[in-house]
């Protein structure tokens, strides 16, 4: 596996551990209340566990899976990069928002860098899919 | 394909149906004696924890880099046991939300705490042994 994608899979595998951390305090919470304020981790969990785990790994697994090009050039790494650093970032900004109060526009940042995440990968991963 | 792994992609597969009849249920509104949206949650769950999450911890125990010649799969108790817990976790919080959306304040909130800690603890089983399988060649 090549570094860049053992890096995104050990980085999911920790969102998950994150996201369900965050899960279970908030099913316990709703199970018997003792802090109102666990409801503001919710987009946490979401963006955790979508974005962190799903996501992330997919991507990872895909970096390392598709069809590599002649010479087993896997192309551009440094876009994949670009788009786990962007995708990072978006989760973490959409994550603080309900958590410190920020004011709603910061979810436009957040999903901005998600979707500019989003076209990296999909710039760098278009060319490998094909007929082998 | 080895048998942990048949029982983590077999088991998605029927929480995926599971889900989906959850999901008709909800839509049987007035014949219900609880609020038919304390389903959503069961419904999303099964869906993306049984049957998203459970396939993709399958598919991933198959085809990560082996641990080790002898011990391909790592210490494969560990994902017996996360198995084994995130199921009945989820089972558990299938049954604990409506019957706490019906009448909260009774012995079963504590299916939701009891669920919870099985799922908690069947994540970080899995990660523990899945960790070490994640290299790079
Ligand atoms: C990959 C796994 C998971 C994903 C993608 C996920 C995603 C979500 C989403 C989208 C919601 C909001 C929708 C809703 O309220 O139903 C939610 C709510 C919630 N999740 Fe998860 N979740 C995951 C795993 C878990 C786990 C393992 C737990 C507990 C141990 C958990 C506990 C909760 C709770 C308590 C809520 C609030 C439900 C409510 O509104 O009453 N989640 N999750």
């Amino acid at each position: 596996m090549p570094r860049l994608s053992a890096w995104a899979v050990r980085l999911s595998l920790l969102y998950l551990l994150l996201g369900f951390t965050v899960g279970a305090i908030m099913l316990a919470n709703k199970g018997i209340p003792f802090a109102p304020w666990i409801w503001r981790l919710l987009p946490a969990h979401i963006d955790f566990l979508l974005f962190g785990f799903v996501i992330q790994l997919a991507i990872g697994i895909a970096h390392w899976i598709l069809p590599r090009y002649q010479g087993g050039s896997r192309g551009k790494e440094t876009l994949v990069w670009g788009a786990i650093s962007l995708l990072n970032l978006g989760i973490w900004t959409v994550s603080c928002i309900s958590l410190f109060n920020l004011p709603g526009q910061w979810l436009v940042v957040g999903r901005l860098l998600e979707g500019t995440a989003a076209v990296l990968f999909a710039s760098q991963a278009w060319g490998r899919i094909r007929p082998s | 394909m080895p048998s942990i792994v048949r029982c983590y992609l077999k088991t998605a597969l029927v929480m995926f149906i599971l889900a989906l009849g959850v999901g008709l249920v909800q839509n049987l509104g007035g014949i219900l004696p609880f609020s038919p949206s304390s389903l959503t949650p069961v419904y999303f769950h099964l869906l993306m924890v049984g049957w998203v999450t459970q396939f993709i911890l399958g598919v991933a125990l198959w085809m990560l880099p082996k641990y080790s010649m002898e011990k391909p799969r790592g210490i494969q108790a560990l994902s017996w046991a996360a198995y084994i817990l995130l199921n009945i976790g989820l089972l558990v919080r299938a049954v604990g939300e409506p019957l706490n959306a019906y009448s909260s304040g009774l012995v079963w909130d504590w299916l939701l705490i009891l669920s919870a800690i099985l799922q908690w603890m069947g994540g970080i089983l899995y990660v523990i042994n899945a960790w070490k399988r994640v290299k790079v060649k």
